[in-house]
């Protein structure tokens, strides 16, 4: 687990925090989930898998301190390029490096078990994102605080209805401790008074000098957040510049 | 790779050091077992007493299928305690290989959504098997101490010995079906079909001697060459040899050279985990896009 860049490298700024260097993602799709199911398949001599590019020679470099929105319609290779960041998946060919911790609140509440605890729940999950036991401590009134969970933090999770849910996952996730934030899709959560608040939360983490990468389909929301937009097209970049121009481009139906 | 000066101190995300990350996330492995331990029995009247009642009641069976109705009872002196040495161990190992085998599909959410050393899982699945174990062990030291137990620094070394053979050889196995078990569920079927014959593979009902009657040379090099014989071989002379009058003729029961198979079977399961290791890094890359 990388050690948290301390506050002066950040301010020296102008490394590159995230590099994607001509990245090729092929996914393997496999029909067959049974040995008996392959065996039927080759006896047929019926292709056994299919591949399937998701991203195509994709060159991409971060610098620390940017807030990037990762803009594209469906099946354009976003959230395909958050996993290679966040290491989830692996390049089939090409580089992929990144600087100090990452986290992502992609996984907002994967780790969650509902018969435990909102506070167990909330170690477990600093925890899996790479927090240590005294980081969490230090952290956890914070935590609840911006969950707005009150006094169910010490009722079992299966209790809460979903907002509180997936208020206290996002809660944990943006509390953690990172160099690089990565975001997909969770700008959705909650009701709008508690949408604010993550969106101030993101700002206010990018204007600490870290580095922001957002996925959405919420164009005015990425454009709020983000200076510089990316937008995919089929897993090649196709525009790379202001978040502005890219969603502009993004409306014209490109 | 290009190298580029501006590049220098990344890393590449997902990169695992297999074992070795596990142990620099300790303390994530930890809240794992603890997350396990706390909703294991939730919601169940009885809770942790199940952990004795199982075995207590598969003891009984067994006792009364082998050692009344067989006679074993007659002819091994304090069979019940060489019955449950051997079923202790047996279910430590038949509990850690099936749990670490589908820990990884357990663990759907979290390896699709989040890098994790994924090795965190199964390792975690033998920790929880072992927690389970351990009270066994206690009621088993309670039985010899019963029926009059006198081992020797030795003999206690063999218990441990046995022990570590079966963990280093469940995770290793455990590790390897379980990598595969992702994209071929057979795995796991595979694994209960294995765990119909362990018991019956090694002498955990009956005496070793019976076997060394009935096969030919070869064949019994390759029965005791299988490590759960070995381990089974030094828990009876670590928990159930000291019970006994130690006589010659009640060590012969245990099976000649079982020492030399006891430290054959540690070899083969260090290779076994060696080869965990190199199966389960090969695999893992897919994990997340084969789930």
């Amino acid at each position: 687990m990388p050690k948290i860049s301390d506050a002066a490298t950040v301010q020296a700024a102008s490394r590159p925090a995230i590099v994607l260097d001509h990245v090729h993602k092929d996914f393997h799709l496999r029909h067959t989930h049974s040995m008996k199911e392959t065996f039927v398949a080759w006896l047929k001599k019926k292709p056994i898998a299919d591949d399937f590019t998701a991203i195509e020679d994709l060159s991409l470099t971060i610098e620390e301190g940017e807030s990037v929105a990762l803009l594209g319609l469906n099946g354009s290779g976003k959230s395909t390029t958050l996993k290679l960041v966040s290491g989830v998946l692996q390049p089939t060919s090409g580089t992929v490096l990144t600087r100090g911790r990452v986290a992502g609140l992609i996984e907002v509440g994967a780790g969650f078990h509902p018969d435990l605890s909102g506070r167990e729940n909330v170690f477990l999950n600093a925890a899996i994102l790479g927090m240590t036991r005294e980081e969490t401590e230090a952290k956890f009134d914070d935590i609840v605080a911006f969950s707005e969970i009150g006094r169910f933090i010490d009722t079992e999770v299966k209790f809460y209805s979903s907002g509180m849910f997936v208020r206290l996952a996002f809660a944990v996730a943006i509390h953690t401790q990172m160099d690089i934030l990565l975001v997909d899709e969770v700008l959705a959560v909650g009701d709008e008074p508690f949408q604010k608040k993550c969106l101030q939360k993101i700002r206010d983490f990018h204007d600490s000098g870290k580095t922001v990468v957002v996925v959405t389909h919420d164009l005015g929301a990425a454009q709020r957040v983000c200076e510089r937009g990316v937008l995919l097209d089929h897993g090649r970049v196709i525009l790379d510049g202001t978040s502005k121009q890219a969603v502009e481009r993004l409306r014209a139906g490109e | 790779m290009s190298v580029n000066p501006a590049w220098a101190g990344m890393t590449r995300p997902g990169h695992s050091r297999g074992l070795l990350d596990v142990w620099s996330r300790r303390y994530l492995l930890r809240l794992l077992v603890r997350k396990d331990m706390q909703v294991r029995y939730r919601g169940s009247v009885l809770g942790w007493a199940w952990s004795y009642v199982k075995p207590a009641f598969q003891f009984l069976v067994y006792f009364i299928a082998m050692g009344v109705f067989l006679g074993l009872n007659k002819s091994l002196p304090n069979y019940p305690v060489y019955l449950f040495s051997g079923l202790v161990i047996m279910n430590y190992f038949n509990e850690a290989f099936m749990n670490s085998t589908r820990s990884v599909i357990d663990n759907t959410a979290l390896v699709k959504k989040i890098y994790l050393p994924r090795e965190l899982f199964p390792v975690s699945s033998v920790i929880i098997a072992f927690v389970n174990f351990f009270p066994q062990l206690v009621v088993l030291m309670a039985a010899a101490i019963l029926v009059g137990y006198h081992p020797t620094v030795l003999q206690v070394g063999f218990i441990l010995l046995s022990i570590l053979i079966i963990t280093i050889l469940a995770m290793g196995l455990g590790l390897i079906f379980g990598a595969i078990n992702v994209s071929l569920r057979d795995s796991q079927n595979i694994v209960e079909l294995i765990m119909m014959f362990t018991t019956w593979l090694s002498p955990v009902l009956y005496n070793a001697a019976l076997v060394d009657h009935v096969f030919p040379g070869w064949a019994l090099i390759l029965y005791n060459l299988n490590p759960i014989t070995g381990a089974v071989g030094l828990i009876h002379l670590g928990a159930w040899a000291p019970t006994t009058s130690q006589d010659p003729a009640t060590m012969a029961l245990v099976g000649p050279h079982i020492l030399i198979y006891g430290l054959a079977a540690l070899v083969t399961s260090l290779v076994i985990l060696l080869l965990g290791e190199l199966v389960f890094r090969k695999l893992e890359k897919n994990f997340a896009q084969d789930l």
